[in-house]
């Protein structure tokens, strides 16, 4: 007799390219066709894009790029882990400052060592801020819903004072300092070369950086941590009585976000090239709400969409004078652009809440499956 | 007979005036399917509770598998094999079934944070084993065509047997069911007799089940307490219990 032979499963049955045939293969992030081929042609268009668009336009895209990567932060916390934290602000000022004081010129005005490897004061952003956060994390485990939102926006005021006062740091109020100073590999990004100017190196970079952070946090959710974070949220009792122990993941959730926030912050002070110690202020914990109320809870792909949509606003609401003559760009005249665009943060929030709770995560949803019936309407 | 996998000792939990539990004392065998009865606010959930770490009592002992595990924390419990489903569902409503069972195995599973950042390897391979591990309750519980729904969408009786599931998927040493055919029809309920005797028979894991449910409770438990008021009333045989006085008064009252 001989042994049996152990036939290989093929790895796809023809006439059925849609039907798995191993859990390895539904366990891929990109797990069909229609998935692949989109998210490539999206990532691959962006790499095009510095060649097509202008440089203005690249550097607003790199600026929402770097707030995606804030937005997962915020949404990793408060989405998936279900802990709101209004403090996302605080998180950004220390990522900015890091990367500044790390990467500035040690004869400047403020506080410099001039270690200008983005890799080195990017990680550095990261993990000063995600120490703050580890910090702050004991504080969800004795607190829950509008008081640990209360105790977070605690954080945003204390930071605004401090940022203001630490003259050194930060040059105070009203002064303001450099940002980060970009150099990878050999190559200053913050200055045009003779191939890529340096809206494209650094619009590159933004785009580099947001591939990595994307895929990485998109690891981290559909992993034992990432369902861990999702059972704290929906039952915390059920939840550390099947054995999650409640303060660990808390904590991590919170470093993994602070740590987010942080690279975030520096990235996004890169591009603007000038930190302002009152930027970090509600407002700017707001936005980010914002972004992840908008975008899609607990998504990361909605996250991005969030961060696209809350940063390219201005650019919209910036041409409003000419449809509407009544609203003026000047900030001092009664109803101008700005307080325009504060109300509709408001104003989009309650709207999402309310009629659309999943964001433009959802809407996608909803176009994905129209199409999927086509033409059938359900 | 070996020694028995939980001892329960002279426990008295209260709540400023209201004592919950007044001195309770019992013991679960190996193998053994233990039942606790008693009217409306007997104190029968209090009791599972406090074995799985959500309440401190007072007084009293608890060894479980030859540790005390009085006062430890809930999740320091169910480490240690300690199981149980809720009388009101308490699943992860935005979860899928698949989700919901793998959160079951979450102290299975033993890669950290950073090896859940890069994915590849570690973490893929653990998912791919505990994968198959869960498809086995899936199987067991005959849960197939559910697997990708979120379960907050299941009618109640699938929703309760998920429940069941995720606490299976722990591979628990003992398994607490409270009230595990609550609100079910008579089909459900004898679908779920039929798992929890699977249970016992195939998987040989012990249980301590709290039920209304005075058929199934005859027919499937080989011993039975019965506490009223915090108290303990009887303890015995299915037969016993039933033809004790302070059993039947505690239920129907006293004769007039």
């Amino acid at each position: 007799m001989t042994a049996p032979v152990r036939q290989r499963r093929p790895r796809q049955l023809s006439g059925r390219p849609g039907l798995y045939t191993s859990y390895a293969q539904q366990l891929r992030l990109l797990n069909t066709r229609p998935k692949l081929l989109t998210v490539s042609a999206i990532v691959l268009l962006a790499f095009v894009l510095p060649w097509l668009v202008a440089d203005e336009t690249l550097s607003l895209l790199g600026v929402a790029m770097a707030a995606s990567i804030g937005a997962i932060g915020l949404n990793i916390v408060t989405g998936y882990a279900g802990q709101v934290s209004l403090g996302h602000a605080f998180f950004l000022a220390i990522g900015a400052y890091t990367a500044s004081a790390v990467s500035g010129a040690p004869d400047d005005d403020t506080i410099g060592f001039g270690v200008t490897n983005v890799l080195v004061w990017l990680l550095a952003a990261g993990l000063v801020a995600a120490v703050f956060g580890v910090l702050v994390a004991p504080l969800a485990t004795r607190l829950r819903g509008l008081y640990l939102a209360i105790v977070t926006l605690g954080l945003v005021f204390l930071g605004e004072h401090i940022f203001a006062e630490w003259q050194a740091l930060t040059g105070g109020a009203g002064v303001g300092r450099p940002g980060p100073v970009p150099v990878l590999f050999g190559v200053e990004l913050n200055s045009s070369g003779d191939v890529l100017t340096s809206d494209q190196k650094l619009y590159l970079l933004m785009l580099a950086s947001l591939v990595v952070f994307g895929l990485l946090a998109r690891n981290l959710a559909r992993s034992k941590v990432g369902r861990a974070f999702a059972a704290i949220r929906d039952r915390d009792i059920a939840a550390e009585v099947i054995g999650v122990n409640l303060t660990r993941y808390k904590v991590i959730a919170f470093a993994v976000s602070s740590f987010y926030a942080g690279c975030a912050g520096a990235l996004v002070y890169t591009i603007t090239g000038f930190i302002e110690p009152s930027s970090f202020n509600l407002l700017l914990s707001v936005q980010y709400i914002a972004m992840v109320l908008i975008g899609g809870v607990a998504t990361i792909s909605g996250s991005i969409m969030g961060a696209f949509f809350i940063t390219l606003l201005p650019a919209l609401t910036r041409q409003l004078p000419t449809v509407a003559p009544f609203i003026s760009e000047d900030a001092s005249s009664p109803l101008n652009v700005f307080q325009v665009e504060t109300v509709l943060y408001g104003l989009l929030i309650i709207g999402f809440l309310i009629f659309e709770p999943r964001g433009l995560y959802g809407i996608w949803i909803r176009i994905r499956n129209y199409w999927k019936a086509w033409p059938f309407s359900y | 007979m070996t020694a028995p996998i939980l001892t329960f000792t002279g426990v008295t939990l209260s709540f400023a005036g209201v004592t919950a539990v007044d001195d309770v004392s019992f013991d679960v065998g190996q193998r053994e399917l233990f039942a606790i009865i008693g009217p409306n606010g007997a104190g029968k959930t209090s009791i599972f509770n406090v074995l799985s770490g959500v309440y401190r009592p007072q007084r009293g002992a608890v060894t479980f598998n030859g540790a005390d595990i009085l006062g430890a924390k809930p999740d320091r419990i169910a480490a240690m094999g300690l199981a149980r489903t809720f009388q009101n569902i308490e699943l992860f409503a935005n979860l899928t079934v698949l989700d919901n069972l793998m959160l079951g195995r979450h102290n299975h599973i033993s890669y950290g944070a950073l090896s859940a950042f890069v994915w590849l390897g570690r973490a893929r391979r653990a998912e791919l084993t505990h994968r198959a591990a869960v498809e086995d309750i899936v199987d067991f519980l005959e849960l197939e065509q559910w697997r990708m729904h979120p379960v907050g969408l299941l009618p109640y009786g699938v929703q309760k047997r998920v429940e069941l599931g995720r606490a299976l998927a722990m591979q628990p040493k003992l398994l607490l069911l409270d009230e595990p055919v609550a609100g079910m029809n008579q089909e459900e309920t004898e679908d779920m007799a039929r798992f929890i005797l699977d249970i016992r028979d195939e998987l040989d894991v012990p249980m301590i089940m709290v039920e209304h449910d005075m058929g199934l409770v005859m027919d499937l438990a080989d011993r039975i307490m019965a506490v009223d008021f915090g108290k303990q009333i009887a303890t015995g045989t299915p037969a016993d219990v039933q033809n004790d006085p302070a059993v039947i008064s505690a239920y129907l009252g006293e004769d007039a």
